[in-house]
């Protein structure tokens, strides 16, 4: 009975019964318009400003950036990074972006396909958006996209096309309308650098449950 | 919790002489409003911001039960279920009974307020199961058998000797004073909790209506891990979090981390929508929202009704030099602080809490920071009147205001008083120039002097000046 008696108390408080037929359309109008409040200036640059605008927050967040010019480059640049941390596993969705590169020709790495497990050393995934008011990522659940593999890992590599970065929030939830076909997902992730946590004496540490290490790998498609 | 808010003024005499505490909150004012005052440098929208969200937060009032129909609508659609709970009890009751669907016996927990608010650990551990805590303040709260005294960094009363001791006691492994190595340690601590909960608990800080999606803004991560690895999701959270679009939560999103720690963004802003989808291979396979009133319907068309733009976002308590001073203990409830002291004798009763809305100086300084403009002092005055028309304040208070009703109801009277008491004051004080000793304000000269009046009262240099 609570529902009701909660719904008579906003009405009762509001002044009114049920809304007018014509309140109700004016709220189903609002909820239908996706309408932007105001937008900062920052957002609102030119795309190239607003690449450079990512990398800088991106960087500012505590995030690494690899840049490269072509997908093709992300498995040696992928078994760089992880020889240098001597990681020799790395866990991918069966993403085709990822499945249809070349991973024969980088034999220190073994790339298992699967959800994210405890014990998980490192990941990659690729990101949806790109938004460079703050740099922040946009990744969201599906079949090809396990929301573990964003958590569980110690390493979270990430691919992003520049051509995918926006300007504003604004844009990227556009963005995903238009991909997912109006549904939303189970999980929208927007993530900010790696995990940190300043609960002991306002100390910030970073990694704290999520990735201690957040790579994205900026591929310029330049060529 | 165990409701001590009658007990401020104890509580707070005591906080003001522990040296620990006094340590901790130094953390807490050398931190947060820097961190906050160069973020909004940044941002030069930052107060056409605030105006938009408080216009969109009225919005969102005026129109509550239709906002609060599409999200129900919404999250139904997408397979989820929301359940409206009146009071705490109705919330802990929902909460157990969904658990007992699925068979839980522990459930890991994203950082919640409003399960503070409902005390959920204690119900539900009195029914057995067991409620894991996983945001690392939390977590070592938990440990302690300790409360949050902060609404987003809850263990901001301790120091790093009070974490060591708790881990070494907890985690039976040599003891470290090392914060890097303590989180580590919890890190591994909490990994295998989240994979054997069987239900997941977090809360939400808005709710959108147009997707029927919740999100949790959170920079650990351990909200993620708590609703994405158990085969339940539960959220429960309040019904003023509603809005419309993702596009109106975005312009609270803007706000909210910078208003609280300061940060650009926060890690992590997650939005759930319902349980996972047919060919998802991992989340939850239920998901529920538990949309808790506790009062708050009634505000509505209040006087309190601007309390309901609260985004939670902890500025007012990190600005406040009473909160500074005495810490979110001291308040003796869930909420500390200016936000704290409005919203607690709605949830309390102002029999319990009339303390509260007292203990400020009415600076000011809460409501110039609060991002949705919530004037928290003349809500807090509020109470005062309800206090005092409902004979509730202490008789000393009430005789003093009456006397000086008495006489500020006869001009000449006042004035000649005032001239009196000038003078007075003037002469007790002598050639130091502060009074050190004053009958019935030993509460003022006890700790510090008064300073003399510097010459003649206001009316006496008006007239002056007037001619």
């Amino acid at each position: 009975m609570s529902r009701a008696e909660i719904f008579s108390n906003i009405r009762r408080g509001l002044g009114r019964g049920e809304a007018s037929a014509e309140q109700k359309a004016a709220v189903k109008a609002r909820l239908d318009q996706h309408k932007a409040n105001l937008i900062p200036m920052r957002a609102q640059l030119p795309h190239h400003e607003q690449v450079a605008l990512f990398k800088e927050m991106a960087l500012e967040a505590a995030a690494e950036i690899i840049e490269l010019t072509d997908i093709h480059e992300v498995p040696a640049a992928c078994e760089a990074w992880l020889a240098n941390r001597e990681i020799n596993e790395l866990i991918a969705a069966s993403d085709s972006q990822i499945t249809a590169l070349d991973w024969q020709s980088t034999p220190r790495i073994q790339l298992n396909h699967r959800v994210g497990k405890v014990g998980d050393i490192a990941s990659l995934t690729t990101s949806f958006a790109g938004i460079a008011e703050t740099g922040t990522l946009m990744l969201y659940s599906r079949q090809e996209s396990p929301t573990t593999l964003n958590f569980l890992p110690d390493v979270h590599m990430v691919i992003l096309h520049e051509k995918d970065i926006v300007g504003p929030y604004e844009d990227a939830w556009q963005k995903l309308r238009s991909s997912t076909a109006g549904t939303m997902p189970r999980t929208v992730n927007m993530i900010t650098g790696p995990s940190r946590s300043a609960d002991i004496e306002q100390r910030l540490q970073m990694g704290a449950h999520g990735p201690k290490e957040l790579v994205i790998l900026l591929i310029s498609d330049s060529q | 919790m165990q409701i001590e808010s009658p007990a401020f003024k104890e509580n707070a005499r005591i906080a003001l002489h522990d040296v620990d505490l006094q340590k901790a909150l130094g953390n807490l004012k050398a931190g947060f409003p820097t961190k906050r005052a160069a973020a909004i440098e940044r941002m030069p929208e930052f107060d056409s911001l605030r105006d938009e969200a408080m216009q969109l937060k009225n919005h969102i009032i005026e129109n509550l039960d239709l906002y609060l129909e599409q999200f129900e609508e919404n999250v139904t659609k997408q397979g989820g279920h929301v359940h409206w709970a009146r009071t705490s009890d109705d919330a802990c009751k929902t909460i157990l009974d969904i658990c007992r669907q699925v068979g839980a016996k522990t459930v890991t927990k994203g950082k919640s307020m409003v399960s503070e608010e409902v005390n959920l650990n204690e119900y539900l551990e009195a029914n057995g199961v067991t409620p894991v805590e996983t945001d690392l303040g939390e977590y070592i709260l938990q440990l302690r058998g300790d409360h949050p005294s902060h609404i987003i960094a809850p263990a901001i009363h301790l120091n790093l000797e009070d974490v060591t001791e708790a881990f070494h006691e907890h985690h039976g492994r040599p003891r470290s004073s090392d914060p890097a190595v303590l989180m580590q340690e919890a890190r591994e601590m909490l990994r295998e909790k989240f994979v054997a909960a069987d239900v997941g608990i977090t809360g939400a800080n808005f709710c959108v209506a147009e997707t029927g999606s919740t999100i949790i803004v959170t920079n650990e991560g351990n909200g993620d891990l708590t609703q994405t690895l158990p085969k339940t999701h539960i959220v429960i959270t309040s019904i003023e979090k509603v809005v419309p679009t993702l596009e109106d939560m975005t312009l609270f999103q803007r706000l909210l981390a910078r208003s609280a720690t300061g940060q650009e963004f926060t890690v992590y802003n997650t939005l759930s929508t319902g349980p996972r989808r047919a060919d998802d291979q991992d989340g939850p396979e239920n998901f529920h929202v538990v949309l808790v009133d506790n009062g708050r319907s009634e505000m509505v068309g209040s006087e309190f009704q601007d309390m309901l733009r609260c985004i939670r976002c902890s500025a007012c308590m990190n600005h406040c030099p009473v909160y500074g001073s005495v810490g979110g203990h001291s308040y003796g409830w869930v909420y500390p602080g200016p936000m704290g002291s409005v919203l607690t004798p709605k949830m309390i009763g102002i029999e319990k809490a009339g303390l509260l809305p007292n203990a400020s100086t009415f600076c000011g300084k809460c409501e110039s920071v609060c991002p949705v403009r919530i004037p928290l002092p003349k809500l807090m005055r509020h109470w005062r009147e309800d206090e005092f028309s409902k004979h509730l304040s202490p008789k000393a208070a009430r005789w003093g205001l009456g006397g000086w009703a008495f006489f500020a109801k006869r001009p000449s009277l006042y004035r000649l008083l005032s001239k009196g008491a000038n003078r007075a004051l003037r002469l007790m004080a002598g050639k130091k120039g502060r009074v050190t000793k004053l009958p019935l304000a030993g509460g003022w000269t006890d700790w510090r002097d008064m300073p003399a009046p510097s010459g003649k009262t206001f009316m006496e240099q008006y007239k002056q000046q007037q001619r």
